[in-house]
């Protein structure tokens, strides 16, 4: 009786308690809830389209058009949103048409700009900014979320569900048989369009809590962790988006416990990576144990 | 009014062309085989039906108002992705549904029952991965029946796949034919097509013969063929001949 007294109340200060009495923190768990919630789908289709890496290569083509926008304005919300939107989808695009107009295959030509980027936006952000400002931009501030960046989360997050469940039907076709919505429909180039706006607009979104280097992890890893649990797309969009919530908050409980020893965003993207590897291991559809551990013949 | 008519149509890719100066019609409601050695055209002038594939030259005019249904060779079809055969086959009813129409109840037993009509009840829920091949054709005839479409193009349907799963396929295509369908199919497998199929297009990047299927596929027709298309020099010069 005496241990489950003393537990509750650990327990408490351990899970509730940084939240009940720290705004930041309340801030820091909104705003990655509301990632989670459009980040994590727009990474299974991502996944299931084979695009892991175009979205990591377009993650770091947003650095430098946000770093511009640093230039001109200082952390100014607007000026580095627009900056990095404008970066990402001139990547996009340059780099589908780099594949289609030469011999370059699209995942080197990715992998061309975003390198390209990557080191003019560090160089941008060192132009002016400190070795702070720098580390800021590449590994975001999630635990310095003001209003305006919550809203414009949450803003996000909005459309890109909106927008996908508009879309699901001929983005689940365009994946599963592209061959045959082509030959029912024309929407196929505006669908992969449309989810690649998508793709930059929570990319960008994520840069501002969790910056460059880590905005493309609460999307790709709850996507391939749940890949490993469900051969369902419903259940695997469903899935992804618990296992980002779950990472958003343990990492933020880790990081508080261990006081200011651990950043908050990469404990929230390696909470999401212990996930993954857990699900690698311990997962029902094709994950390692079952693979290794001898099974009844014919038993699933 | 044919279904289709081609008139000195010349198709191909990067400007080179892989058949071309056909000339001729494709009555509504026919049954008709396209066959040929390798790298005779077919496919090329399967996918210029479908739309797929623009003209290089000359004219292809389908009858208006009619829908048109495409069964690829090898579909780009991605199999590892988590859908059920049931969505696999569903995706027919596009055609009716659009993207945000309604997929009701009525629709479901429409669902049902073409993938009964392939055989695959009590495969609804599997996942697409977990087919064999034969299955995976079975389903996505399931998805051509849904499309009730009036041309139906079939590119070498019943390549790879188990005698017992072509026997069933083959009578869906006897099926639409007896519905005035009008149906084109590539096939390899001469047997079949002198069985089941009356009209016969014999290609070997320009028509060797076209018309009843006993009078199209004699021994010097098919040898014919055989030679035109071993005579082909990728190097020659460009296409220098009139319209016919």
């Amino acid at each position: 009786m005496r241990e489950a007294e003393e537990d509750e109340p650990m327990l408490y200060d351990l899970l509730i308690g940084p939240f009940a009495e720290f705004d930041f923190m309340r801030r820091a768990l909104v705003g990655i809830m509301a990632l989670s919630v459009s980040g994590a789908p727009i990474g299974v289709f991502l996944m299931l389209r084979r695009m892991s890496l175009t979205g990591d290569a377009m993650a770091h083509a947003i650095l430098p058009g946000a770093a511009i926008g640093y230039l001109v304005a200082g952390f100014s919300l607007p000026a580095m949103t627009l900056g990095g939107l404008a970066a990402g989808f001139a990547v996009a695009l340059a780099a589908g048409a780099v594949a289609r107009l030469t011999v370059m295959k699209e995942d080197a030509s990715l992998a061309a700009f975003y390198l390209i980027s990557l080191a003019l936006g560090v160089t941008i952000v060192s132009l002016r900014g400190s070795a702070v400002d720098l580390f800021h931009v590449l590994f975001g501030n999630v635990l310095a979320l003001d209003n305006d960046v919550l809203v414009l989360l949450a803003s996000v997050a909005t459309l890109s569900l909106l927008t996908l469940a508009a879309l699901y039907r001929p983005l689940v076709m365009e994946c599963v048989d592209p061959g045959f919505l082509r030959s029912v429909s024309r929407s196929g180039g505006v669908v992969h369009l449309t989810f690649l706006a998508l793709v930059v607009l929570n990319l960008v979104a994520g840069f501002h809590a969790l910056g460059t280097l880590l905005a493309v992890g609460l999307m790709m890893l709850p996507a391939a962790a749940a890949r490993f649990w469900t051969a369902d797309i419903t259940r695997l969009i469903l899935l992804a988006t618990a296992f980002g919530m779950v990472s958003g908050y343990a990492g933020l409980v880790v990081s508080y416990s261990a006081g200011s020893n651990l950043p908050a965003g990469p404990a929230i993207i390696l909470a999401a990576g212990a996930l993954y590897l857990g699900s690698l291991l311990l997962g029902s559809q094709g994950g390692l144990a079952r693979r290794l551990l001898p099974a009844a013949h014919l038993q699933r | 009014m044919p279904a289709i008519r081609l008139a000195n149509l010349t198709l191909g890719y990067d400007r080179h062309p892989a058949v071309h100066h056909l000339s001729g019609e494709i009555a509504q409601g026919s049954l008709t085989a396209i066959v040929g050695p390798n790298g005779a055209g077919k496919s090329t002038l399967l996918k210029g039906i479908a739309g797929a594939l623009s003209p290089l030259d000359g004219g292809l005019t389908l009858s208006k108002g009619k829908r048109l249904a495409y069964l690829p060779q090898s579909a780009d079809l991605d199999r590892s992705f988590p859908i059920h055969v049931y969505d696999l086959v569903a995706m027919g009813l596009w055609g009716q549904a659009g993207i945000f129409g309604r997929i009701g109840l009525g629709s479901k037993g429409k669902v049902e029952a073409a993938i009964a009509a392939v055989g695959l009840t009590g495969f609804e829920r599997r996942p697409i991965g977990a087919l064999s091949g034969g299955q995976m054709q079975r389903a996505l005839f399931a998805r051509l029946l849904l499309q009730d479409a009036d041309i139906i193009l079939l590119d070498e349907p019943f390549t790879a796949i188990d005698a017992r799963t072509t026997a069933d396929l083959l009578a869906l295509v006897q099926r639409w034919h007896g519905e005035n369908r009008t149906v084109v199919a590539v096939l390899h497998d001469i047997e079949t097509v002198r069985r089941a199929f009356p009209q016969t297009l014999l290609l070997a990047r320009e028509t060797v013969a076209w018309g009843e299927t006993a009078r199209v596929l004699t021994p010097e027709n098919l040898l014919k063929a055989r030679r035109m298309v071993e005579a082909f020099d990728s190097h020659a010069p460009a296409c220098e001949r009139e319209a016919a």
